[in-house]
């Protein structure tokens, strides 16, 4: 650990570990963009992280200096075999040189600003040596996680434009023929043309809509009961909310699944409209009677005084001071409702009474190309992205309160 | 005054109460009873006598004809009755002995149907009038047959053989062991990667809000959605992810993520880990933005180093937080379903108990062992939830 803490070691080693972790992200990215084949040079990149990193370490450049020398040396290099992003056949020679420099250049200007602090050559102080450490790290981490993050999405958007031989000859090619025009539309345009997909959007957002308005009308009496008034058995109810909020749903599904059988309830909108606000229904119980519980009670007392009943109470003080939290909860509801995916799977058979999500696992089959599938894993996700990143002030405290749920 | 708070509580709650009553109380019965039963899929509808009705023959071999069946191949029904009412244009000239007229009606006692069989009334008639109406009065009406027949679903007859054919060989402690390793590294690494998210984006910055809506994308999306572009991200044959490691040469032939033992439990994990780091994440980074600054002020001052900083003074704080969010959800990783049904299908060695309870029910069409499976699945919950209470009310007040 000692000997990892001289400005010589400090210096290079982070620049080795940088570099590889930047050709690596650019590799990938220049390979999803142009489909051509590229990919990192593992100990080219050691090599040249090593020594740039070094001499950052050691001569201590502006970082606007640091971004060109080292940005020129990669790009110098990129000859075959000897720059850090290496190309395969057919990948354009103006691409790699490009990519190099831009490579280059990001490291230069990077690893200035993990090692600007530390002073120069010979042993650091531990506080020196961490703060670089924690850079680097920091560095890594933006780049993993919205790498993570970024990648299905993009995949599943781009799949839903291509078609099923162009996705076979080169799976890495996500490039978009821009000529095509309103054609590379054609999966979602086939869709709701063909696999019906209007009506299944349209269900899915009435039946989430319906079961906000039902769970909101059975939860907010109920959390205020628990939230606010005295009665035997408070403590005991509260704590069995939390209760049947752990209860596996597919415990429930297998009776529910016999019940609705039995009864004929399956098959119908009206069952699944009367299934989903229970599975709901106590997590909007627990997220309001939180909320209620931080109201000020003294604005409800005086309500009382000045002879409002308790119902009127809740209907003229409560309900308007937590607006906040009831859009929270519906947003939050809306959104359980709208991926609910296990018992619009187990209960609806009939393809005139699909759920958007109950329409995409149709798609799953050998003969539907996969095109189709992603552009409907689109269309599903776009309406609750859409709503989270609008609304996303709610959505995160709707999120916090109740949801540690999944 | 409390009497009348009281008597309004429980009139707010009732129907809070009744609904999710009917909708978890009684199928937690209902699966319990069950689980004790012999019975398939197809067992769910119970045997009953189907007619079907027709005119047949003519002059004088005309026949009012029912021809009445059992549903069910195996059991049978005791009792059966049938009853109707004769089409106006047509008269009786022999009948069925078992057949009693009461004017135009009609009821006829056919005593026991066993499994399978098959009965036939026959009712020789003469068409008074025109004869296609009345050809088409007699199709039209509809008979009523009755019957009494044992359903296994309530009937008092138990069994133990879901439980032993569940508990019987080394399917279940395989099943078991995957739900364990699944649960116990899917909830750890949420964790992890949360903490670490949170850390990154604890601190103000042009764009913080834009990542932070992005890093939630996984756990606001349809699960199905998110499953199936993992699924063709991983594809064998033409998955991206495959075509990237190829061409890096990390790998030399193409790899099936999702169909290789023990790849694809590792891989359902990790997907669990990607869909819920986000949610830790949340709940970690609200703690934190609640933290004190005045400690790290004085930490600063006695020189305390970043990293000590964060082992000595953020963890600590953090601690209350890291274990409720562990326990919920370690449970709700326990009761996941849709995940590995969806990416997998509970093949190449990822099927948990939950997972089972599906395959058993609806693969297999044994209701009753899939109901045995969802018994111990809730009796593994309710261990870990007394766990949890007596835990977390400590800690958190929840």
């Amino acid at each position: 650990m000692n000997l990892l803490r001289h400005g010589y070691v400090t210096g290079p080693v982070l620049g080795a570990l940088w570099l590889v972790v930047l050709a690596f992200t650019l590799a990938v990215l220049m390979s999803f963009t142009t489909g051509d084949p590229f990919r990192p040079a593992l100990l080219i990149s050691v090599l040249a992280g090593a020594v740039i990193g070094g001499g950052v370490a050691a001569m201590r450049p502006g970082p606007r200096g640091a971004a060109l020398a080292a940005g020129a040396a990669l790009a110098a290099l990129s000859l075959p075999g000897l720059a850090p992003i290496a190309a395969g056949d057919g990948a354009g020679a103006v691409w790699r040189i490009a990519g190099n420099a831009v490579l280059g250049a990001g490291f230069g200007g990077s690893i200035q600003m993990i090692l600007h602090a530390l002073p120069g050559a010979g042993a650091l102080t531990r506080h020196e040596f961490e703060d670089a450490v924690i850079r680097f790290l920091t560095g890594f981490g933006y780049i993993f996680f919205t790498a993570i993050v970024a990648i299905p999405f993009y995949v599943m958007v781009m799949t839903s434009l291509k078609n099923q031989s162009e996705l076979i000859q080169n799976p890495l090619d996500f490039s978009i023929d821009l000529s095509r025009g309103w054609g590379l539309l054609r999966s979602y345009v086939e869709l709701f043309a063909d696999f019906n997909f209007g009506s299944y959007l349209w269900t899915s957002f009435y039946v989430s809509v319906l079961t906000v308005l039902l769970t909101l009308a059975f939860s907010i009496p109920g959390a205020y009961a628990v939230a606010r008034l005295r009665f035997r058995g408070r403590a005991v109810f509260s704590r069995s909310i939390l209760l049947i909020y752990m209860v596996p749903m597919i415990v429930l599904a297998l009776p529910i699944y016999i019940a609705f059988s039995m009864t004929g309830l399956r098959n119908t909108i009206f069952g699944i409209v009367l299934i989903y606000p229970v599975t709901t229904i106590p997590v909007a119980l627990y997220m309001l009677q939180g909320y209620f519980r931080g109201l000020p009670a003294e604005v409800e007392e005086a309500g009382l005084m000045d002879g409002l009943s308790r119902l009127a109470v809740i209907w003229k003080i409560t309900l308007p001071l937590s607006l906040p939290a009831l859009a929270s909860v519906s947003l939050y509801v809306f959104m359980i409702a709208w991926n609910e995916f296990l018992l619009a799977f187990m209960l609806l058979d009939d393809p005139s009474k699909f759920t958007l999500t109950r329409g995409i696992a149709s798609l799953n089959s050998s003969e539907i190309p996969r095109q189709h599938l992603m552009a409907g894993a689109v269309v599903a996700t776009v309406p609750i992205m859409a709503l989270f990143l609008g609304l996303e002030r709610f959505m995160t405290k709707g999120l916090t309160a109740g949801s540690v749920k999944g | 005054m409390l009497k009348r708070e009281a008597r309004l509580a429980w009139g707010l709650l009732l129907p809070t109460l009744a609904i999710v009553s009917a909708v978890v109380a009684l199928p937690l019965l209902a699966i319990f009873w069950i689980s004790f039963k012999p019975i398939g899929l197809a067992d769910l509808r119970p045997p009953a006598p189907v007619v079907r009705e027709a005119l047949r023959g003519s002059d004088d071999k005309l026949r009012l004809e029912f021809r009445v069946r059992n549903s069910s191949q195996t059991e049978p029904i005791s009792g059966v009755t049938l009853s109707d009412r004769l089409p106006d244009g047509l008269r009786v000239v022999t009948a069925d002995p078992r057949c009693v007229f009461d004017g135009a009606d009609f009821t006829c006692d056919l005593g026991d149907l066993q499994g399978g069989a098959r009965d036939r009334v026959e009712l020789f008639v003469t068409i008074e009038g025109d004869a296609d109406a009345a050809e088409n009065a007699a199709e039209e009406s509809a008979p009523i047959v009755t019957g009494q027949s044992n359903s296994i679903l309530t009937n008092f007859e138990f069994t133990l053989d879901n439980f032993r054919r569940i508990f019987s060989g080394d399917e279940f402690w395989g099943v078991f062991g995957v739900t364990v390793f699944y649960t116990v590294f899917g909830t750890l690494g949420a964790l992890i990667f949360g903490l670490f998210a949170a850390l990154l984006l604890n601190k103000e910055f042009r764009g913080q809000g834009i990542l932070r809506g992005l890093y939630l994308f996984p756990y606001v999306a349809p699960v199905i959605a998110v499953a199936f572009a993992w699924i063709i991200l991983f594809d064998p044959f033409s998955g991206s992810a495959n075509a990237l490691l190829l061409q890096m040469g990390i790998t030399g032939s193409a790899i099936n993520f999702f169909g290789e033992r023990p790849l694809a439990l590792i891989m359902v994990t990790v997907f669990e880990i990607w869909r819920y780091f986000p949610l830790s994440f949340l709940f970690i980074l609200a703690r934190m933005q609640s933290i004190d600054t005045d400690i790290y002020e004085a930490a600063d001052m006695d020189g305390a180093s970043p990293f000590q900083k964060f082992w000595y003074l953020s963890l600590p704080q953090l601690l209350g937080i890291l274990s409720v969010l562990f326990l919920l959800r370690f449970i709700w990783t326990f009761n996941k379903f849709d995940d590995i049904f969806l990416l997998t299908g509970g093949n190449a060695g990822t099927r948990t108990l939950t997972v089972n309870v599906y395959e058993q029910a609806f693969a297999i069409s044994n209701i009753g062992a899939g109901a045995a499976v969802a018994v111990v699945v809730f009796c593994c919950l309710v261990v870990f939830s007394v766990f949890f209470f007596r835990f977390v009310s400590r800690e958190e007040g929840l």
